[in-house]
């Protein structure tokens, strides 16, 4: 009883945050716990967890044991207030906007995002009469500039896919904040142990789990993290009685919690989007190593930056852990233990789309395929496939040429990658 | 289920109160012993409209087995409990006294509280009076600030963490339900 004031750090939560072993049991793991339904008390608890008066597990589509370990770990490695897991990275973008968002709603969003981001918010959010307008992320004035009285909210990526460009997280949440929207940001590429977003006054942050947090690349997942220091009172689709729960006002009623309560039990439940407990575990056993991953993957990719940058094949290197990248300062403030793994680099050759491809083919260890974070080292080429849905205005909006290398630098010996990547370069032909 | 033995974390999210005044009012090792030690719970602003949120706490203490007596002036019967207009009213003893009333209303509820020899009183979130938590600690009285009794709850019964919050409760002993 004397000391109740320890603050854990951050490795411990990584491994603690969110389980109690179980009273019966006493199991060290996570169980899985594989089941869709759960047995009612009896008929009145029944109705006051359908009415949310309860917190409890009602079926895995809102909630389960397993995931909600996986939820409660993130929120608290990402100091936010809780989270909703999701089937993947896009079902999270998408799940916060369904929440936040009604038909001729605007928001501000990077062009600096993953192409899927990019293909998600132009066409499927004009279905749904959503308008995004994309902005240089680098630019506070075009931010500013583009928000109207229909936006309602900013988003970003903390490291922007393609070129590596840094959120100025602080002065968007400031501006964000001015207009009374919240600002969302894309964690994925830093994951909470290199940035934490909603520190800076970030107001949600999402991610694609399937990424760094998993490590392994078995599992497709998302989650969705929130402060609880927004306030949403004035948010009609947050405060306002809610005709598909009894004209229930989550924010009156869950303050801190409304916004993740009504993500959880009206959109994850009438989208679906939810995660299955089996991912959620092999997502915990990730989480578990992640501040130690994360070291290796950084110092592998500045390693590895740096002989790109000065190799005399390459025309650029876009990774803002190098000492002249534009975003260097940036990232210092944001991320002082390195901008992640991921990075792209240009080749210099007189016709740069086919020595991409012979670059690509002549790779021994990096896999050639369309994802990044795996301990794995990846490689891709945008142009032909992530970014390949994009007219060629949409690709250099975002900062895509036909020269451009992606790499995810995984967890191998560095003199391994190295040696690959020289050996590769030097087979392209002049 | 929640933790078994003394808490060694800090439990610091959702407040607006400074530090030193998290650490006097809102001490979760006297949070769990008030949840454990009391019976009866009057709710003074319990609403008769099942979607405000005293509602869903006075339910919700209801059905975790507390005896809930609603004060409400404007109703006869709430949670199919009898209202009382006021807590001076209320026939039998009162272990903690529950507000859901503005900041300016609380120095008189904790003068009833005071009167009504009860044990606790436990301001629900942003309803922060600190001269009535002062009259109350003055009369031997323990006193809960800035926090949602239904989450405290529902924090250290393990079930506010089956909904994806972050409880802030980190340890590696073994389960158990204390109260």
């Amino acid at each position: 009883m004397q000391n109740n004031k320890r603050q854990f750090g951050f490795e411990t939560r990584m491994l603690h945050a969110g389980h109690i072993p179980d009273a019966i049991t006493g199991a060290r793991a996570v169980p899985i716990y594989q089941t869709t339904s759960y047995v009612f008390d009896n008929t009145d608890y029944a109705a006051q967890l359908f009415e949310l008066k309860q917190y409890g597990n009602i079926y895995t589509r809102i909630n389960n044991p397993t995931t909600a370990v996986f939820e409660e770990r993130v929120a608290s490695l990402e100091n936010g207030t809780g989270a909703v897991a999701t089937a993947s990275g896009m079902a999270a973008q998408f799940i916060t906007m369904m929440t936040l968002l009604e038909p001729g709603d605007e928001i501000v969003a990077s062009a600096h995002l993953y192409g899927g981001t990019v293909t998600q918010f132009t066409h499927t959010f004009k279905k749904l009469s959503v308008k995004v307008h994309f902005v240089d992320p680098t630019q506070l004035d075009t931010w500013a500039a583009a928000i109207t009285p229909k936006t309602r909210a900013l988003y970003g990526e903390t490291i922007g896919n393609p070129k590596g460009s840094i959120l100025d997280i602080s002065a968007l949440a400031n501006l964000a904040h001015s207009k009374r929207i919240p600002l969302i940001v894309d964690n994925t590429f830093a994951t909470p142990y290199l940035c934490r977003p909603l520190d800076f006054g970030a107001d949600i942050v999402v991610h694609s789990a399937t990424k760094f947090i998993g490590g392994h690349g078995t599992s497709i997942a998302g989650v969705i993290v929130e402060s609880g220091k927004f306030d949403y009172s004035h948010f009609r689709t947050i405060a306002d009685p809610s005709p598909s729960y009894h004209d229930l006002k989550f924010y009156e009623t869950f303050g801190h919690y409304g916004f993740l309560m009504k993500a959880r039990a009206e959109t994850l439940r009438d989208t679906g989007g939810c995660l299955s407990p089996f991912n959620a575990f092999m997502l915990i056993q990730g989480l578990e190593t992640l501040s130690v991953r994360m070291d290796r993957h950084v110092s592998n990719a500045k390693l590895i930056a740096q002989f790109l940058h000065d190799h005399p094949r390459v025309a650029w290197v876009a990774y803002a852990g190098l000492p002249d990248s534009p975003y260097h300062d940036l990232a210092q403030t944001y991320m002082p233990k390195g901008p992640g793994a991921v990075f792209t680099f240009g080749l210099k050759a007189g016709n740069p789309r086919q020595a991409g491809q012979q670059f690509i083919e002549s790779l021994h260890l990096f896999s050639h395929l369309a994802n990044v974070g795996d301990a794995r080292s990846l490689v891709i080429h945008p142009a032909s496939t992530t970014h390949q849905q994009l007219s060629d205005e949409e690709l250099r909006a975002g900062g895509v040429g036909p020269e451009m290398i992606r790499l995810s630098i995984g967890l191998e010996t560095a003199e391994d990658l190295l040696w690959d990547l020289d050996q590769a370069l030097s087979a392209i032909s002049e | 289920m929640g933790p078994g033995s003394s808490l060694v974390c800090d439990i610091r999210m959702n407040s607006v109160l400074p530090p030193e005044l998290q650490a006097k009012y809102q001490d979760p090792n006297r949070i769990r012993r008030i949840l454990a030690d009391t019976r009866t719970i009057a709710i003074v602003g319990l609403s008769k409209d099942s979607q405000r949120p005293s509602y869903f706490v006075g339910s919700y203490l209801k059905y975790e087995g507390y005896q809930v007596i609603p004060v409400n002036p404007t109703a006869d019967e709430i949670l199919g409990e009898r209202a009382y207009p006021d807590l001076l009213s209320v026939p039998g003893p009162v272990d903690l006294v529950d507000i859901f009333r503005p900041p300016a209303a609380c120095v008189e509820i904790v003068q009833q509280a005071i009167q009504k020899q009860a044990k606790a009183v436990w301001m629900q979130l942003r309803i922060i009076n600190l001269e009535a938590a002062q009259l109350a600690e003055d009369a031997g009285l323990e006193v809960i600030i800035d926090r949602c009794i239904k989450m405290e709850h529902g924090r250290y019964n393990g079930s506010l963490h089956w909904v994806g919050m972050n409880t802030e409760l980190v340890t590696a002993r073994k389960a158990r339900r204390y109260f």
